[in-house]
């Protein structure tokens, strides 16, 4: 308990430094984001100062971002768009879907993955083991986009097997096939790290006592050799659970999802700070709870690990 | 013990993710809606817009749905011509004051009468500089608009009304111009000119995001930012074009290419932007339903007149005639584009197409004769576009190796700047080479290319006395007709200097579904009013 508070502790610097970071970064950026909401037509100086007023634009970073926190934690107001949305209504709306997206890749990573990896790892040096290695290398050599369009077009739009994009369907439904794309990389990563911790752990004594006193093979695999090769994989998958949410800009962007990857790319291009802080603290604090969670599963799993 | 523990660990994860699938549930169910039973409606691929209130958007997303949520005084007929929409007429004696009689018995979406008052609103609240909506530039020419923004920083105006506005009766609204302006009447067909309603100044975010409009659909619910818009008929429309479907349903999308797969897949039912590198195959695909529309819109490429190494008109003409248009175009664009000898777009009243003559045609001997005989160009040659469009590079790569060829110049270099740096780049005069000049037509008139981007205060710094005067005298002529001799003078000026080469004009590329017939797209507006669904 009292360890779990610690890390949440731990967290308000990171949180502090991170959100001073982006709002900087994008700060940083070259262009005006007010004359580049008009395009190539002209902005009057009167609205343009408008503008700039009212976004703080007119103001030094470090009073911008003071403004920004005051608003945040004074009137838990998390700013608007330069189209007039409160970020805080906008992330309601797109929170969900990459949730929703990320937990189906993430539950696809850690069935088929470690259920491969577990196949690959017992029928070490089989067929079965040379078709996962061959396939997993497959996997993560093609980008992403490449897996995302041709998945679309051949299962979605040839085959009809998945809807072609959009979220009309519903969870799972509309989930399945770009949760696939997204997790096809990490599923080949999980595989190969399941594979190869449970080609170490069958080697071990413990396996060979447990075998020599006679347990089933499935007792001494599943309870003994499993157990031990899965904490490496939790570490990944855990950690992996905020790269998902992260890195689903590419795939959102392909099945038209309307998450939190796409409204950060496009917030990003429009330098739109308040989102893009939004988005990214929302993100860390992802990554934090997720590292969390990976830290007390080690000790369910690894009595040695838990504390006192 | 461990069973237990494995228990927990199970517990913390099943957990975990009902949290996340319940949080989720609701962003899901939001996003349908689209069922095919009941009411007999389309679909239609868009864009997010970024607003949905006529004088606060010149989106052509946005503008795409306000053709169909509302009735503009004046419409572009196929011809380019001003035709009446909202208006009986409009007319004036000396082109500086005119008089808009509005039609009788429309109303808006909520019941309200549409009247020269809905109309003046609109344009006060537009023209008003502390609202800061993006088409407040449009009602500069409106007299009383510096009162309403003011020069001096931090200064508040005296007044929310343009004294150019004159409700004289609730069918007649009188507009006032600081200088004549022959091509007032076309500019009306523009969404930022529409009417709104007293409704909406009582809750203008509210009506951002559920715009009432006088057109003959109306907004069926609220927009669902990047998921959808679903309008409704109107069943009180009194107007010239009542809508034949039940309802439009506009499906928001972050990629056209996913939004062309849609409609392969036959989950849209329009798409008016197929994207270039799929239109071979959609040609195929579609047949008769793939539809290339002529757009306004046109590439160039613009010199820093201002840099003493470019104030040569014939260096200018010579790279231009170095420039193979019609080999770019069918390299880059698939020979959708048409080369352009000319400033303006085809489909413009005024429109010559051999305006710009030799100047504009390829010919690398007479090129290289005229590049010797103005002096040439010594240094970094550098090439200014945004990485908005990897298309950009490529004819630009193109434009490079003809001039290394035909002119001979060496050191050629391409400056790719981010798109939201470009325009800011180009506004403070930071090139000091060639850039990519694009520009999309707000109304089809020779002046809104001209003297936008020729005229007073122009990128390339260019002046000419001879241009403005004879820009001025075609607003002041005593109507269109008579208008248009005058600007094709002004351009004859303008080719003549080159400050800036004329490249190609683009084109669209429309796509419809088997499921709906009466789809009569044209440069001006998809006519959603048309379609219906089989």
């Amino acid at each position: 308990m009292r360890y779990a508070a610690q890390r949440l502790l731990q967290a308000v610097p990171v949180f502090v430094a991170t959100t001073f970071l982006i709002y900087a970064m994008v700060w940083a950026l070259p262009g005006d984001p007010i004359l580049a909401l008009a395009g190539d037509k002209p902005l009057p100086e009167s609205v343009v100062r408008t503008l700039r007023a009212h976004y703080h634009l007119d103001e030094p970073l470090i009073v911008q971002y003071g403004l920004y926190m005051a608003g945040v934690f004074l009137r838990g107001d998390l700013g608007e768009t330069f189209t007039g949305q409160p970020v805080a209504e906008l992330l309601q709306d797109r929170w969900g879907v990459t949730a929703q997206l990320a937990l189906t890749a993430w539950v696809f990573e850690l069935v088929v993955g470690v259920g491969l990896g577990v196949l690959a790892g017992l029928r070490r040096g089989r067929l079965a083991d040379t078709l996962v290695l061959a396939g997993t290398t497959f996997v993560i050599a093609v980008p992403v986009f490449v897996v995302g369009y041709t998945a679309q077009i051949v299962l979605g739009l040839n085959l009809g097997l998945f809807p072609t994009a959009g979220t009309d369907e519903g969870w799972p439904v509309s989930y399945l096939l770009p949760g696939m794309v997204l997790g096809s990389f990490g599923l080949a990563y999980v595989a190969r790290l399941t594979r190869t911790s449970v080609v170490e752990n069958l080697r071990a004594d413990y396996v060979r006592t447990a075998t020599a006193k006679g347990l089933r093979r499935s007792r001494v695999v599943g309870r003994h050799t499993l157990r031990n090769s899965l904490i490496p994989v939790v570490t990944y998958l855990g950690v992996d659970f905020g790269n998902l949410m992260a890195g689903a800009v590419v795939t959102e962007g392909i099945f038209n999802l309307p998450g939190i990857g796409q409204q950060v790319f496009q917030s990003i291009q429009l330098q739109e700070g308040p989102v893009v802080v939004g988005v990214t603290t929302l993100l860390v604090m992802i990554f934090i709870v997720a590292n969390l969670l990976v830290d007390l599963l080690y000790g369910v799993l690894d009595p040695r690990i838990r504390r006192g | 013990m461990t069973v237990v523990s494995n228990a927990r660990g199970a517990a913390v994860l099943l957990a975990a993710a009902l949290a996340l699938s319940a949080c989720g549930g609701s962003g899901g169910s939001g996003g349908s809606g689209g069922g095919d039973q009941g009411p007999k409606r389309f679909s239609v691929a868009l864009t997010e817009p970024d607003h949905l209130t006529p004088g606060n958007t010149s989106s052509s997303y946005s503008i795409t749905v306000l053709q169909a949520v509302f009735d503009t005084l004046v419409v572009i007929g196929p011809d380019g011509s001003p035709q009446m929409r909202a208006a009986e007429s409009v007319t004036s004696q000396d082109q500086k004051t005119w008089t808009i009689k509005i039609k009788p018995g429309q109303k808006f979406h909520n019941g309200e009468e549409v009247t020269a008052q809905s109309f003046a609103d609109a344009w006060n609240a537009a023209a008003y500089g502390p609202n800061a909506w993006t088409n407040n530039y449009y009602f500069a020419n409106v007299e009383g608009y510096d009162k309403l923004n003011p020069e001096a920083e931090g200064a508040t105006p005296g007044t929310d009304k343009l004294s150019g506005l004159k409700v004289v009766d609730p069918a007649t609204l009188e507009v006032t111009l600081t200088a004549p302006f022959s091509q007032f009447p076309i500019t009306l067909a523009y969404t930022g000119f529409a009417p709104m309603p007293k409704a909406a100044f009582t809750d203008l975010k509210a009506y951002d995001q559920k715009p009432i409009g006088n057109g003959p659909f109306a907004l069926d619910g609220e927009w669902q930012h990047n998921r959808q818009i679903a309008l409704k008929r109107f069943d009180g429309y009194a107007g010239p074009r009542p809508a034949k479907a039940d309802g439009v349903l506009f499906r928001i999308y972050a990629s056209r290419d996913t939004a062309y797969t849609d409609l392969r897949a036959g989950k849209v039912d329009l798409l008016q932007t197929i994207p270039p590198a799929s239109a071979p195959e959609a040609k195929r695909l579609l047949g008769d339903r793939f539809v290339p529309t002529a757009s306004g819109t046109m590439d160039y490429l613009g010199f820093p007149v201002f840099d003493k190494r470019f104030q040569s008109a014939d260096l200018r003409k010579a790279v231009s005639m170095a420039i193979d248009r019609q080999a770019i175009v069918d390299a880059v664009f698939n020979g959708a584009f048409k080369p352009m000898g000319s400033l303006v777009a085809p489909l413009v009243p005024g429109y010559r197409e051999g305006a710009c003559g030799e100047a504009c045609t390829y010919d690398p001997a007479k090129a290289k004769a005229l590049y010797d005989k103005s002096g040439g160009f010594s240094g970094t040659l550098n090439l200014y576009f945004s990485n908005a469009d990897p298309s950009y590079e490529q004819w630009m790569t193109a434009v490079a190796n003809q001039l290394k060829q035909n002119l001979g110049i060496a050191d050629i270099r391409f400056r790719k700047i981010p798109a939201s740096d470009y325009l800011s780049t180009l506004r403070e005069k930071k090139e000091d080479g060639p850039y990519r000049n694009n520009w999309v037509m707000d109304y089809p008139s020779p002046q809104n290319y001209l003297e936008s981007m020729w005229g007073a205060g122009n990128r390339m710094g260019w002046e000419n006395k001879e241009f403005t005067d004879l820009i001025a005298q075609a607003n002041a002529a005593p109507s269109m007709e008579a208008s248009i001799p005058l600007y094709q003078r002004a351009e004859d000026v303008a080719l003549a200097e080159m400050p800036m080469i004329p490249l190609w004009n683009w084109q669209d590329q429309a796509g419809y579904s088997s499921n709906v017939t009466g789809v009569r797209i044209d440069a001006y507006s998809p006519n959603l009013d048309t379609i219906s669904v089989k």
